[in-house]
C-alpha cells in the first residue's frame, strides 16, 4: 500500500517523551499513508498508549515533530487534533446512549434551523445525515430515532466511527476496537475498517489480538519499552516473528 | 466474564415473547405519569360522587384551585428538571425561593413611596430574580469548578439561603400592600388565574430550552455520558454553571408568584415544596442518575401532587395522608422504571 508516489497522511519523526524518570517513548518514528491500516503492537507498558495520545494531542512530545498532510502540527489539546481530522475511537467512551444516532453524530456540532427567528435543533436532518453517513460504511440502523442504549456494543462503536467519518476524519486511531465485543460484532468492525481503507482513511489499529492484526493491517509497528523494535509489512512477516519482537529475544 | 458480556450485548436483537412484555413495560414506563394522573382523577371523582354526591373534576373552581396549587412545585421543578437530567440535584431551590420572596417584599415596600405601586412592583420582581443569581452562581461554581458533589454543594446552599432569608425577614414574614401585585397573585383573566398564565409562559420557555435548543441537547448529553460530552467539545463546566443559575431563576419565579398570591414575602415559603418539586420531576419520568426527563413530564408530575393534595382535602381525608400518597406514587413510579430497565437487559 505504501507506494512512494503517495504523500503520507501522518509523519512522526523522532518522537521522545519522558514522564519523570520513565522514558515512555524514545526516538519513535512512524508514517501513515492514506488508505492504510497500521497496527501498533507491543506488550503492556511498551508505549502504545503514549504514542497514540501524542498523536491525538493529549501529550506533547519532548522532542520530535508531527507532520500531518505535509504540515508540521503543534498540538496543544485533543480538540485541535480532532479539528485537524485526527480522531480517536475509544471503546464506548464517545457515545451518549440516551441520544439517538443523529444526536451522537452531531454531538457538540448540532444543526440548527430557524423557526420565526428562534433556533431549533434540527433532529430530523441530523438523523438523516447520520444514517446516510453510516450507510456509506455499510452500517444500517434499524430504528434511527431510538436512543443508542438499545444498540449492541458493536453498533455503538460503528456510530462512533461514523461520527468521525462524518466530520471528515482522515486519521482514525482505534484503541482495542474489538475488545469486549462478540465474535460477529468483531467481524463487523473488521469489515468497517476495510471500508475505511477503501475510502482513503488512514487507520492506526491497536490490538492484543494478532489474528485481527494480520487480517486487517498492511503494516505493523512493534514497540518495546518505548522504542520501536521493528516495522514489517504484514505480507512479509508472521505471528512468531511479531511475538519475538514484542517480548524481545 | 468476557463471554457473558458479549452475550448481553447481542440479547436485545433477539425477538419473541420477551420482546412483547418488554414493549408493554416500556410503554407503561413512558406513560406512567399520565396513567397515574388519570387514575387519581377517576378515583377522586368516584369518591366525591359516591360519598358526597358532588363532582370533583367537573367544576371550574376545583380545576382552577388545582392549577393554582400546581404552580409552586412546578416552577421549582422546572429548573430542577434540567439539573436532574444533567445528573445533578439542587436542594437549595426551596430557600432560594424564600430568599427571593423576602428580598422582593423588602424592595417593593422600600420603593413604593418614591416610584409608585407599579414601579416598585417591577423593581421588586427584578430584585427577586437578581438575588437568586447569588446562590445559583455559587452552586454552579462549586459543582462545575471545584467538583463538589451536587448533593453536598446545594445542601450547603440550602442552609446559607435559609439563614439569609430568615435574617433578611427578621424571622417573620414581610407583608406588602401593593394593588397590582395582589391582582397578579389572585386575579383572573376569563377563567384563567393570572399566576397559572404566567407559569404557562415559563413552562413554554423551559420546554423550548430543554427540547429544542442546543443547550438542552447538551444537558441530555452531559447526563448521558459526561466523557462523551467533553470529547465532543461541549463546555461542560459552563453548561453546568448555567444549569444551576437556571434552577435558581425558576425558584425565584416561584417565590415571586408565591409572594403575589399571599401579598407577603415568607422565608419558609419553599420549605415544604422542595421535596414535592423533586418528586414531581421523578414522577414525571426523570432519572436521578441523569440522562432522561422532560418538561411535560414535570408538569404532569406537579399536577399529580397537586391533585393528591387538593383531592384528599376535598374528600375530607386528614391532610397527613397526602404525604403517604405522594410517597407511594414516587415509589411505584421509580419501580415501574426499574422493571422496564431490567427487562431491557
Amino acid at each position: 500500500m505504501n507506494d512512494s508516489n503517495k504523500d503520507p497522511l501522518l509523519d512522526l519523526e523522532h518522537i521522545s517523551k519522558r514522564f519523570g524518570g520513565l522514558q515512555a517513548l524514545k526516538d519513535v518514528s512512524l508514517t501513515l499513508y492514506p488508505g492504510e491500516v497500521l497496527a501498533l503492537a507491543g506488550d503492556n507498558g511498551a508505549g502504545k498508549s503514549t504514542l497514540i495520545k501524542t498523536i491525538s494531542g493529549v501529550h506533547k512530545p519532548d522532542t520530535g515533530t508531527i507532520k500531518y498532510c505535509g504540515q508540521v502540527l503543534h498540538l496543544e489539546t485533543p480538540h485541535q487534533a480532532r479539528n485537524a481530522g485526527i480522531e480517536t475511537i475509544y471503546q464506548d467512551l464517545a457515545i451518549a446512549d440516551n441520544l439517538d444516532v443523529g444526536g451522537n453524530v452531531f454531538l457538540g456540532r448540532e444543526t440548527v434551523k430557524r423557526v420565526f427567528g428562534l433556533p431549533f435543533v434540527d433532529r430530523r436532518r441530523m438523523r438523516q445525515e447520520a444514517v446516510e453517513t453510516l450507510k456509506d460504511l455499510d452500517i444500517h440502523i434499524q430504528q434511527p430515532e431510538s436512543p443508542l442504549r438499545s444498540l449492541s456494543g458493536g453498533q455503538r462503536q460503528s456510530v462512533a466511527i461514523g461520527r468521525a467519518i462524518h466530520w471528515k476524519a482522515r486519521v482514525l486511531i482505534m484503541d482495542e476496537p474489538t475488545a469486549a465485543l462478540g465474535v460477529p460484532e468483531q467481524r463487523k468492525v473488521m469489515e468497517i475498517i476495510e471500508k475505511l481503507k477503501k475510502n482513503g482513511v488512514g487507520v492506526i489499529f491497536i490490538s492484543h489480538n494478532l489474528i485481527d492484526i494480520f487480517q486487517v493491517s498492511d503494516r505493523i509497528l512493534v514497540l518495546r519499552r518505548g522504542e520501536k523494535v521493528g516495522e514489517r509489512l504484514i505480507s512479509q512477516t508472521n505471528h512468531d516473528e511479531v511475538v519475538r519482537l514484542m517480548v524481545g529475544g | 466474564m468476557f463471554q457473558e458480556k458479549s452475550l448481553t450485548i447481542r440479547m436485545p436483537l433477539v425477538g419473541g415473547g420477551d420482546q412483547k412484555v418488554y414493549r408493554w413495560l416500556a410503554l407503561l414506563a413512558a406513560f406512567r405519569a399520565w396513567l397515574f394522573l388519570a387514575i387519581l382523577l377517576v378515583v377522586f371523582e368516584l369518591w366525591a360522587e359516591c360519598v358526597y354526591h358532588r363532582t370533583f373534576l367537573f367544576t371550574a373552581f376545583n380545576i382552577q384551585s388545582i392549577a393554582v396549587f400546581t404552580v409552586t412545585p412546578l416552577l421549582l421543578g422546572l429548573g430542577q428538571t434540567f439539573v436532574v437530567i444533567s445528573g445533578g440535584i439542587d436542594l437549595s431551590v426551596g430557600f432560594t425561593m424564600g430568599l427571593s420572596a423576602v428580598v422582593m417584599a423588602h424592595i417593593v415596600n422600600a420603593t413604593s413611596a418614591s416610584v409608585g405601586p407599579v414601579g416598585s412592583l417591577v423593581l421588586g420582581v427584578l430584585a427577586g430574580i437578581a438575588v437568586a443569581f447569588i446562590p445559583g452562581i455559587i452552586n454552579g461554581l462549586l459543582i462545575s469548578k471545584l467538583r463538589i458533589p451536587p448533593f453536598i454543594g446545594t445542601l450547603g446552599m440550602y442552609g446559607v439561603a435559609r439563614g439569609a432569608a430568615y435574617l433578611l425577614a427578621r424571622g417573620t414574614t414581610v407583608p406588602i400592600a401593593n394593588g397590582p401585585l395582589n391582582f397578579i397573585g389572585n386575579g383572573v383573566i376569563g377563567p384563567l388565574p393570572i399566576v397559572v398564565l404566567i407559569a404557562f409562559v415559563i413552562v413554554a420557555m423551559m420546554h423550548y430550552l430543554l427540547s429544542c435548543s442546543r443547550f438542552g441537547q447538551h444537558t441530555y448529553a452531559i447526563g448521558g455520558n459526561v466523557q462523551a460530552a467533553l470529547r465532543a467539545g461541549i463546555d461542560v463546566p459552563r453548561n453546568t454553571l448555567v444549569l444551576y443559575v437556571l434552577s435558581a431563576i425558576t425558584a425565584a419565579c416561584a417565590g415571586i408568584l408565591y409572594t403575589a398570591r399571599f401579598t407577603a414575602g415568607a422565608p419558609q415559603a419553599g420549605e415544604p415544596i422542595l421535596l414535592d418539586s423533586i418528586a414531581a420531576v421523578v414522577i414525571g419520568g426523570a432519572s436521578l442518575f441523569g440522562g432522561s426527563g422532560t418538561i411535560v413530564g414535570t408538569v404532569i408530575g406537579s399536577l399529580i401532587i397537586a391533585v393528591i393534595q387538593y383531592g384528599l382535602v376535598f374528600v375530607n381525608v386528614e391532610p397527613f395522608w397526602q404525604f403517604i400518597a405522594v410517597g407511594v406514587v414516587i415509589i411505584i413510579s421509580v419501580l415501574v422504571d426499574q422493571l422496564q430497565k431490567r427487562a431491557r437487559k
